[in-house]
């Protein structure tokens, strides 16, 4: 903010130097309001290309699932309703959003029950290098669940006799989004004041009750917040359900629209347009009711 | 048996019926590491009585609230309230109540449901718990705030709010963590008020901590002053005042800090203190051997400037620096040997750095401490009327 008008500064000084016997208010007042209008006009054109790069995507997801022929440009659609009506008969389409659903519901119960009780242990209770197994397990996690890990962890599911399960999705999933979890809910629990905690114990609460009067209402927006995040990522992931899940009515969502190809190999953009349009909207309305509901965060505290 | 008790007391906390005497036995806590935090601590705090453990921050005092609370468990010794040994029990069981010094309120809760939760914990059905919620906030003012968050009120609020709390299930004991030390400063004048009014009317034996040695001072019927793990001193706030039994205490109590000034005995049955020759304080004087080391205290508020051609033996010095209380003037002087001497005058006093001047000490009013323990006998007067068995003296450790 201060930049530019530190530089116009500059350039007037440089302008009067040029220009010493010139009187104020002259030429030089008149060439700087149009160097100022042509700095305002670059800006916004790059503000709008940038806008453009980013929305034209989210617009042809928008637009093109109502067009009758619809191509890979966005443009304003033929309107149809064909394209619903083609993927309500697919069946693998219909099946797959389902099982993505429990994936993620899956995943998400189990992250955030084992992530919430990690956390409060790790917060509460003293253990030599906890930070450190914490930072381990957070730059493993990206390992465990990234392509690196592929073969081992096909094999492990293979040995424990999980292929083709959801249970076996579920916790390899759950695996790689746990670290993450405890260390985003660590973080709510340290800033839960432990008087909280005392006070009820002193009222008489047991520990259990303590977690579910004190501890989870406070902490809830750290709940809400890994859960969310939980379902997001397991919603778009592709790597691992691809890997694990052998026969295709189990495929999640984001398997199958690697599907959508017609018989020549061309892949049918009505399909999936139409069917990333349906994929992306729980995902976004669920940000949108929790973002409303608890608000986003990712740091603990109470709000006085 | 607590919810028995709570159903046979329906209409004061302070029943006859339930004693609520705390006794401790030689109660000993060590954390792991070794830090002795507690050290075999014997003190008794009777039915009704309004209790401070003062000290310095580390002195242990949190850590005996704690241990009486049940949020911590005493390593030996034991502890029993109203008669009963509860030393092993849980916090829940002990039928005490506390306020912590954040006041600790639930956030997601409103102040009713804060105020009913104890009961909720107890079971108490759903009508009973709001009907007592209410009737326990209105008592404290807070009638109209019964549906707001912690977070809408204001820290005196809030205080308010913990105490109703602590009082809506009745307890035997109520501990404090600090009560006034998260209010601003004009608040906590009046909360301090506030609170020694409630605690009176109440009747329930209350124990309180603090670090401030005037809150002590101003509220508790009787104090313990604690250092390193250890009682130095237990009484009442006026014999704590007059009396500190040891340098440590004297030096803690009073907004000004005691002087204390090496004193040498001469073989004349006098002191030579700061190059001044004072006769030895108490009545009767306590004997002293020639040449014997001891330490003089002295007050600032009990020394007195001396006039022109006051002949009564006194400290003299150049006056260094004046400061001003308000309604009084703080003045250091530099005695003839460097050691500082403090002393307050009137507001009126005309005192510049430079004047010599020569301060008396009040008749009855000086200490005689030899190898940190009071030797002056207690002047007629200053006992404020409690028996001397029942002072406290120091364990030797």
């Amino acid at each position: 903010m201060s930049t530019p008008a530190h530089g116009s500064a500059l350039r007037a000084d440089q302008d009067r130097a040029a220009a010493p016997h010139e009187a104020p208010g002259g030429a030089s007042e008149g060439r700087r309001a149009v160097l100022r209008l042509l700095r305002g006009v670059g800006a916004y054109v790059l503000v709008a290309l940038v806008l453009a790069f980013f929305a034209l995507p989210l617009l042809w997801l928008a637009a093109a699932p109502f067009d009758r022929n619809p191509g890979i440009t966005a443009s304003l659609p033929e309107f149809t309703l064909r394209n619903f009506e083609r993927l309500w008969h697919s069946t693998d389409a219909v099946h797959s959003l389902a099982s993505s659903l429990v994936l993620a519901v899956g995943s998400a119960v189990l992250v955030v029950g084992c992530s919430a009780l990690a956390a409060y242990a790790l917060s509460r209770v003293r253990i030599r290098g906890r930070d450190g197994i914490l930072y381990a397990l957070l730059l493993l996690s990206s390992i465990v669940t990234g392509t690196a890990a592929m073969v081992p962890v096909f094999l492990l599911a293979a040995g424990l006799n999980l292929v083709d399960s959801y249970l076996g999705v579920i916790l390899v999933l759950t695996g790689g989004l746990l670290p993450a979890a405890i260390f985003i809910l660590k973080d709510f629990m340290d800033t839960t004041p432990r008087s909280y905690e005392e006070s009820a114990r002193v009222f008489g609460a047991s520990p259990l009750r303590v977690l579910k009067d004190v501890v989870v209402p406070v902490v809830r927006p750290g709940l809400a917040t890994v859960g969310v995040w939980t379902v997001a990522q397991v919603w778009g992931n592709f790597l691992i359900p691809f890997l694990l899940l052998r026969s295709p009515d189990k495929s999640p969502a984001a398997v199958v629209m690697y599907t959508f190809y017609t018989e020549g190999g061309q892949p049918d953009l009505a399909l999936i347009s139409t069917f990333s349009l349906l994929y992306s909207l729980p995902v976004v309305l669920m940000f949108l009711f929790v973002s409303r509901r608890y608000g986003f965060r990712f740091h603990g505290g109470i709000k006085g | 048996m607590t919810r028995a008790a709570h159903a046979a007391d329906t209409a004061h906390p302070a029943s006859p019926a339930r004693p609520a005497d705390l006794a401790l036995d030689r109660l000993t806590k060590v954390y792991p590491g070794g830090v002795r935090a507690l050290d075999g601590l014997e003190l008794t705090v009777r039915d009704g009585e309004f209790f401070a453990l003062l000290g310095p921050s580390g002195c242990g005092k949190s850590t005996l609230l704690r241990t009486i609370a049940g949020l911590e468990t005493a390593t030996s010794g034991t502890l029993h309230i109203g008669g009963r040994d509860v030393t092993a029990l849980p916090p829940g069981a002990r039928d005490i109540a506390m306020v912590f010094q954040d006041y600790a309120l639930f956030p997601h809760m409103t102040v009713e449901e804060n105020i009913a939760y104890p009961l909720k914990v107890r079971k108490t059905g759903r009508a009973e718990r709001t009907a007592r919620a209410r009737e326990t906030a209105a008592e404290l003012g807070l009638g109209h705030l019964t549906g707001r968050r912690p977070g809408q009120l204001s820290g005196g609020q809030q205080q308010r709010a913990a105490l109703a709390r602590a009082m809506a299930c009745r307890p035997r004991v109520f501990l404090f963590d600090e009560p006034l030390s998260n209010l601003d400063a004009r608040m906590r004048l009046e909360a301090r008020t506030f609170l020694k009014k409630l605690q009176r009317e109440l009747g329930v034996t209350t124990v309180f901590v603090t670090h401030d040695q005037a809150e002590a001072l101003a509220l508790a019927d009787r104090i313990a002053v604690m250092e390193t793990g250890r009682l130095r001193q237990v009484g009442t706030p006026a014999e704590i005042f007059r009396r500190p039994a040891g340098t440590f205490v004297a030096s803690f109590i009073g907004s000004t800090p005691m002087n204390l000034l090496d004193a040498r005995a001469t073989a004349h049955g006098t002191l030579r203190v700061c190059g001044a020759v004072l006769p030895v304080p108490g009545d009767p004087p306590p004997p002293v051997t020639d040449g014997e080391k001891l330490v003089y205290g002295i007050r600032p508020e009990y020394l007195d400037p001396a006039g022109d051609g006051d002949a009564r033996p006194a400290l003299e010095g150049t006056v260094e620096v004046v400061e001003s209380l308000g309604s009084a003037q703080l003045v250091t002087l530099a005695c003839a040997d460097g050691t500082g001497v403090q002393l307050v005058v009137d507001e009126d006093h005309e005192a510049r750095p430079g004047d010599r001047m020569r301060a008396v000490p009040r008749a009855g009013r000086a200490l005689l401490y030899r190898d940190d323990a009071l030797v002056t006998a207690p002047a007629a007067g200053t006992g404020n009327g409690t028996p001397e068995p029942a002072r406290h003296t120091p364990r030797e450790g």
